[in-house]
Formats: C-alpha cells, sequence, structure tokens
C-alpha cells in the first residue's frame, strides 16, 4: 500500500489495461491497485462477493480470484487456467477433481505461492498473496503452507528425521537451530510416530517404500505447524490400499486438528473423502 | 543450518566433484613446492652473494687505482661513519692461474683479488667459507700445519668425507718436497750429464722467502728455498679450481693446501707488463656459489700491490681498486651509497649496493618465480573450470532438490547459499589436501628425490652443479596462505555460475524435473 489508494482506481494507468480486460465488473476491487507490484492487470471478478474493503473479513481462509495462467511453449501460449474462482473455508478438507492435464496442479502450485498466476488474485486470510515480493512468499510457505507431493518429495541425501526437520532448519538460523535442536527432534519425533514411521528415523528415502515415504512426507508438512495444508495427488503413485492409509491419516489430521487442507486429486473414490469436491474442467471450476 | 548439512551431504555423496577437485589439491602442493624450493634456492643464493660482497662496494674507475686507502676510508667514515661497522681495501685485477696436477700443469683464468685478511673477514663472510677452523677465526697467510676441515663445516652430516684434506698443511708440502727431492736425484742418476737447475723439482720458484712483505719486487735472490721448510706468499683458491665434485657429492681434490700455485697478471704501468710469482696454497674458499667458487683466488693485498707496481716504496703507501663497506645492522644501504655517491665524484668513483651488483640475477630469479606461480595458477584456474562444469552437472541432477527446498521456503538466496557453500568446501577440502601433499613433499624432498633417482636411475639433483647436498626449500607461511586462498577464491568463483542458476530455478519446473 505504498502510492495510489484511489478508492475507485481510475488511475490513467489502469484504466488503458482495464479495457483489454473482458470482465466489466466494478472497479471496487481496484482498492488494492497499489499494493500489486505485478505488471499484470487483475480483473475485476464480476460475480465476485468481495466486499469493498481491501481486507476483507470472512471465514474464507483462501480465495483465488478470476485466476488465468498460461505456459508457453516457444511461440505458442497453451492457457491451462481460464478464470479460476475458488475459496478454501477454514478448517474443511477440500479436494479438487479433475481430469489430468486439466490444471489442478497448477492451481495448487498457485494456491502455495509457488507461482505466480497471470491474472487474478490471491487472498490468504484476507491478505493478498500471489504478488508479494519472493521472500515474503518463501516465508509464508515455510510458515503457513504445508505441501505433500504426488511424488513424495523428499530429499534423497537426507534421511526421514532430517528431512522432517528440513522445515525447521530453513526457518531458523544455524545457531537458533542448534540451540533448539533438541526440542525440535522430539517434534519430528512425535510426528513420525503418528504417521507410523518411528521405526524408520535414520532411514534414508530410498530405503521406505512409497506409502512410508509420503507419511514422511506429510511428518515433514506437519513439523512447522501450518494452517493449511496442500496436497498434490498424495495417492497417485500408491496402491489403493496405502493410498487409504494416506487419506485416512490427512481426514484424520483434519477431523482432530482441524488442519484445512486441499487436495488435489484425479481418484473420485479418493475425492469423496473430502468434505467438499470442486470440481476443475477445462480450467474452470465446475459446478 | 540446511545449507551447513545439504553442503555436507553432498561433499560426503558426490564423489565426483571430488574428482574435479584433485586438480586444485595436485595444483596447491606443486605451487607450495615450487615456491618453496624457489625461496629455497632464492634465499641460499642472496646468503651467498651477500656473503661474498660486502654490502657496499666503492670502486676506482681509474686504471691504477685510488691511492692511499687510510685517507679514502677517514672520507667515508666521516661521511656516514655512523652507519658503517667495517672497511676493507680490495685491488681485483684478471689473472693466469698455472695448477701443476701429476706432470701436467692446468692453466685457469682467474679473478685474482688482493685482500686485507685481518679486514676482510670483517666486511663479508669471507672466513665463513675457508676450510681451516683458525683460518675462520682469524684470517691468515700462512699454512697451517694441519687441522684442515675433512667434512664440509657448511654441509651437514649427509656430505661424503674429503677424506685428503685430512692430510693437507705442511704434512703434505714437507711430503711433496721429499717426493721432489727423490724425484730429482732418481732423475740426475739417470742423466747425469744435465745438470739439473736448483728449483726443477717445484714449479719455477722466484720469491724465496719466508716473509713475502719485505724485500723489493721482483726478487733475483739465489737463496736456497727450502720447500720443506718454507712456504710462498699465500694464496686462497676456489674451493671449484682446486677440487670437481662427482655427482655423488665426493669431492676429488687436484691440489691440497700446501702445494705450490703460479699466476700471472699484468702491472699498472703504461703499456702493462706481465708480472708471474709463486705462491703457495694456504686454504680453500667455498661460498657455493660455483661461479665465484671457480672464478676468484685471494692473495696478501701487499703481495699483489707490490707485484703490479701498486705501491710506493718510499712512503710505504699503496693503491687499491676497492673499498669494500659493511654497514652496521639495520643501516639502509641505499641511503649511504646516495650519501658516498655525493662525497665523491661520479667521475673517478662508483658506488654500488651488493643489489646494485647482482640485481640481474636476483630479479632473473624472481621472475621466474612470478611466472611459475602464474602458470601454476592457470593449473588451478583450469581446474576451477572442470569444477564449473561438474557443478553445473550437479545442479541440474539437484534440480529437484531444489525445488523441495524452494516448495518448503527456502529462498534464492539460500539455494545459492548451499551451491556457493558447496564450492567453498569443496575448494576448501582440494587445497587442504593440496597443502597437506605440499608440506610433507617439501619436507621430504630430498628423501623423495633420491627415490626418484634410485627408481629412474637419474640423479634428479646433482650437488655437482648446484654445489649443495640438499635441495633447499623454505616454506614461507605467507606465500602458503596466499596459495590457499587463491585456490579457495577459484573454487568459489567457479561455483557461482552454477549456484546462479540453481537459485533462479522456477520452483514449480524444478519440481515436475523428472
Amino acid at each position: 500500500m505504498s502510492s495510489s489508494t484511489g478508492v475507485r482506481g481510475q488511475g490513467p494507468g489502469t484504466r488503458g489495461r482495464r479495457s483489454e480486460v473482458k470482465g466489466q465488473g466494478t472497479e471496487v476491487d481496484y482498492l488494492v491497485t497499489s499494493e500489486s507490484r505485478i505488471p499484470e492487470p487483475r480483473t475485476p471478478n464480476p460475480e465476485s462477493q468481495i466486499p469493498k474493503s481491501p481486507n476483507p473479513r470472512t471465514q474464507d481462509q483462501l480465495r483465488a480470484t478470476n485466476i488465468h495462467k498460461s505456459y508457453h511453449k516457444g511461440p505458442v501460449e497453451v492457457p491451462v487456467l481460464r478464470g479460476v474462482d475458488m475459496e478454501v473455508r477454514r478448517g474443511e478438507f477440500l479436494s479438487i477433481v479433475g481430469q489430468s492435464g486439466c490444471g489442478k496442479s497448477t492451481l495448487l502450485h498457485l494456491l502455495g505461492t509457488l507461482d505466480a498466476p497471470d491474472r487474478g488474485e490471491i487472498h490468504y486470510d484476507g491478505r493478498r498473496i500471489d504478488n508479494l515480493p519472493a521472500a515474503e512468499r518463501d516465508r509464508l510457505r515455510n510458515h503457513q503452507f504445508g505441501m505433500i507431493f504426488q511424488f513424495y518429495h523428499l530429499l534423497p541425501e537426507l534421511n526421514t528425521l532430517e528431512n522432517v526437520l528440513a522445515p525447521l532448519m530453513i526457518r531458523h538460523g544455524t545457531w537458533s537451530y542448534l540451540a533448539r535442536r533438541r526440542q525440535f527432534k522430539c517434534k519430528a519425533k512425535e510426528l513420525l510416530e503418528m504417521v507410523g514411521l518411528g521405526h524408520r528415523l535414520k532411514h534414508r528415502p530410498r530405503e521406505l517404500s512409497g506409502g512410508e515415504m509420503q507419511r514422511a512426507a506429510i511428518a515433514r508438512a506437519l513439523v512447522t505447524k501450518p494452517c493449511l495444508l496442500l496436497a498434490d495427488e498424495p495417492t497417485g503413485n500408491l496402491d489403493t490400499s496405502t493410498g487409504e492409509e494416506i487419506i485416512h491419516i490427512l481426514r484424520d489430521l483434519n477431523d482432530r486438528r482441524n488442519l484445512t487442507i486441499v487436495m488435489v486429486t484425479h481418484d473420485r473414490s479418493i475425492a469423496r473423502q473430502a468434505d467438499r469436491i470442486v470440481r476443475l474442467v477445462e480450467g474452470r471450476i465446475a459446478e | 543450518m540446511y545449507k551447513l548439512l545439504l553442503c555436507l551431504r553432498y561433499l560426503r555423496t558426490r564423489w565426483i566433484a571430488l574428482a574435479s577437485i584433485i586438480s586444485v589439491t595436485l595444483g596447491v602442493a606443486t605451487l607450495i613446492v615450487v615456491n618453496s624450493v624457489m625461496q629455497g634456492f632464492t634465499g641460499e643464493m642472496k646468503n651467498r652473494i651477500k656473503g661474498t660482497i660486502s654490502d657496499l662496494m666503492l670502486e676506482s674507475c681509474s686504471l691504477s687505482g685510488m691511492y692511499d686507502f687510510d685517507a679514502h676510508a677517514e672520507r667515508i667514515m666521516q661521511v656516514a661513519g655512523d652507519r658503517i661497522e667495517a672497511l676493507s681495501p680490495m685491488v681485483a685485477i684478471q689473472a693466469m692461474l698455472y695448477l701443476r696436477n701429476g706432470e701436467n700443469t692446468i692453466v685457469m683464468p682467474v679473478d685474482l683479488v688482493g685482500i686485507d685478511e685481518r679486514t676482510q673477514s670483517k666486511v663479508s663472510d669471507f672466513g665463513k667459507f675457508l676450510q681451516h677452523p683458525a683460518n675462520r677465526r682469524a684470517m691468515s697467510f700462512l699454512l697451517h700445519e694441519d687441522g684442515y676441515d675433512v667434512r664440509d663445516h657448511q654441509a651437514g652430516d649427509e656430505a661424503p668425507p674429503r677424506e685428503p684434506m685430512a692430510g693437507a698443511g705442511w704434512k703434505h708440502r714437507r711430503e711433496m718436497a721429499r717426493f721432489r727431492e727423490f724425484q730429482e736425484k732418481y732423475l740426475q742418476r739417470r742423466q747425469p750429464q744435465s745438470a739439473p737447475p736448483p728449483e726443477s723439482s717445484t714449479p719455477p720458484l722466484s720469491a724465496p722467502t719466508r716473509d713475502p712483505f719485505a724485500g723489493r719486487l721482483p726478487e733475483e735472490e739465489i737463496n736456497r728455498f727450502d720447500p720443506a721448510a718454507e712456504q710462498h706468499a699465500g694464496i686462497v683458491l676456489g674451493m671449484a679450481m682446486a677440487s670437481f665434485r662427482t655427482s655423488d657429492g665426493v669431492d676429488h681434490f687436484r691440489v691440497l693446501p700446501g702445494d705450490d700455485v703460479k699466476l700471472t697478471t699484468v702491472t699498472v704501468g703504461q703499456p702493462p707488463k706481465d708480472t708471474s710469482d709463486n705462491f703457495t696454497i694456504v686454504d680453500f674458499y667455498e661460498s657455493k656459489m660455483s661461479e665465484y667458487d671457480s672464478k676468484f683466488v685471494f692473495v696478501p693485498i701487499r703481495k699483489l700491490q707490490k707485484m703490479r707496481g701498486m705501491w710506493d716504496p718510499t712512503t710505504g703507501v699503496g693503491w687499491i681498486n676497492a673499498i669494500q663497506i659493511k654497514l652496521k645492522p639495520g643501516a639502509d644501504g641505499e641511503a649511504v651509497r646516495d650519501l658516498l655517491r655525493a662525497a665523491f665524484s661520479p667521475r673517478d668513483y662508483v658506488v654500488s649496493t651488493w643489489r646494485d651488483k647482482q640485481g640481474a640475477l636476483l630479479s632473473a630469479v624472481d621472475m621466474e618465480t612470478r611466472i611459475l606461480n602464474i602458470l601454476l595458477f592457470m593449473i588451478i584456474a583450469v581446474a576451477g573450470f572442470g569444477i564449473l562444469a561438474i557443478f553445473y552437472m550437479i545442479v541440474v541432477e539437484k534440480t529437484r532438490d531444489i525445488g523441495i527446498l524452494k516448495s518448503l521456503g527456502a529462498s534464492s538466496r539460500g539455494v545459492m547459499g548451499i551451491f556457493l557453500g558447496y564450492g567453498l568446501s569443496l575448494g576448501a577440502v582440494g587445497s587442504g589436501a593440496g597443502l597437506v601433499i605440499g608440506l610433507l613433499f617439501v619436507r621430504y624432498i630430498n628423501e623423495i628425490a633420491d627415490f626418484i633417482a634410485w627408481a629412474t636411475g637419474q640423479p634428479v639433483f646433482d650437488p655437482s652443479i648446484y654445489y649443495f647436498y640438499e635441495i633447499p626449500a623454505v616454506v614461507l607461511p605467507w606465500t602458503v596462505f596466499w596459495i590457499v586462498c587463491g585456490a579457495l577464491a577459484i573454487a568459489v568463483l567457479a561455483s557461482i555460475l552454477p549456484a546462479r542458476r540453481a537459485a533462479r530455478l522456477h520452483p514449480v519446473e524444478a519440481l515436475r524435473y523428472e
């Protein structure tokens, strides 16, 4: 919030841009103009219920508004997301389903600030996050989000315990980490016990089975006490029964700890475990 | 913390990277060895040069030299007496030296130097280079009975003993005299008709006086000279003239103290005339600078002045060519030189420091060292490119890990830090190993040289060339420090590019990377 705070957002710079945008919605959401550091024009959301305040007080934990994202393959632009609107409520277990290539993972990456949308906005706890400076986004990922992936993405050089501790190592400097090492280790062990890996602390990822690796990944995602867990096809690489176990763990986390979970999957039976299902078809949310 | 942990893990698990660091190791080790040996040689050479010539030299430009050492000395002391420790006069001239070696006579051109034996050792290390302990304490041109060093006192115990020196001195002289007498008698009996000249046994003798300073020059007395009891004027020969060294380090002597030699040089008159005289070897001079040891002979300055007509018999004052000046410790040679230059007209006198005289040699060695350093650092730079290539591969291999770290909230700078730290630690491991290898090599350089000589049958270090028995090596801590710093810097520089690439990887693309 540095420069133009024009309520109507009628700055000469914005108008020109908006003319190329098909959405003709109210100018209200341009309140946030000044906040933007990214050059992409943000499209006002036609059916948006965003209140006229830059800091919407809703119980939505995460809100994506008119997200557009395309990839460039040489000169060809391949649109992946074409105006996604969705919100994640606090404490819900949401699953996003869709066919392969419909942009589920891309959406999840955008929600997790691993990537920035071409257009549209993402708000987390009412604060816009898609255009934050890189350092802020890194902090957000480390402090607020936990992520698990289809291919587990454990660091092969570290053992299970170290993998789980990695986010804490990233968060803390060397000295403050070493000072609280014991405490962190206790916590990590506790989490690994919880996911049933208490006996595998010193094993390298390649010595673990897929299910075990995914459980280690869950423990790693939880070690920072995140407010939101983003899961990208967590069962995609596992057989049905192991996948069930993983989903069971996630379900349990949601039930007992009230952890908000957004899970992307193409498997409907897995998706059915969630509180709410959002279908993504051709880059849009299908109701 | 994660940077440190991952650095260490990569270091332990990526052996291929260690392959790239071997070149750094070898580069560092070679640099240390080369610098140490060069430093050893330069230091040794500097010491020897400083030992052979005095700090400062005041030379006369004229052929006949400067008249009256005392007057000049007084003037010098007036100008810079507070910084001068000692002065010594010198007469220097080219000469021919005749050595008897068995039945042959060897002729060699030499630099004949007339010195004052009482002061010469004060202005240079002249005394230290002599072979008789008494001469080292107080030089004298009189032959000693015996007691010449059998072991080279400047070398360690590894130098082979010089057996013939045990018999040198009056002992040798008497033996030789007896031998010549016997030879003479034998020849007389065989050829009774031809009356042999009285001094035929020894090299032609003409100055048969015990005290070479008494009497006029040239002396044509037919006083019977007894070689077993008398000596000519003393002469100190350069070691390399009197002996030669085989590659096993053993010295073979042509002559010994006690033998007589003949010198021919020229007088100062116009035109110069030749003048010859006999001398008795009283000692050998071994500075271990083969250039000096094979060129210089020293005789008493008075004797030389008389031979060359540089002495005024009426006043007893002589001419000299140069004054050697020894400075007090810490005195600035260049400043004193400039003072003397102001005091003595440059038309008649040349004032120079030892550096001025030997600067070309020293700077040549310095330049060699510099060029070697540049070349060897290029080797390390080549190693740097190897590191760069291998690092690039490692970054590509670790693309997914980078994506994971970023998804966990690691910053781009953090990721860059991992790889820079990795480069630094590889450099540290490489140059640390190089440091150890290099220092061990320098420590055991002579053993290694011996081993290589044994294994290949080719001597690596030939003591007959360098006149050292061992390879001199001096490790300068600062040089080592800079070498290691340079190697580390190259390793870090080589990892900057891959590290930047790692930092710039887009997390999503990195995660998708298979």
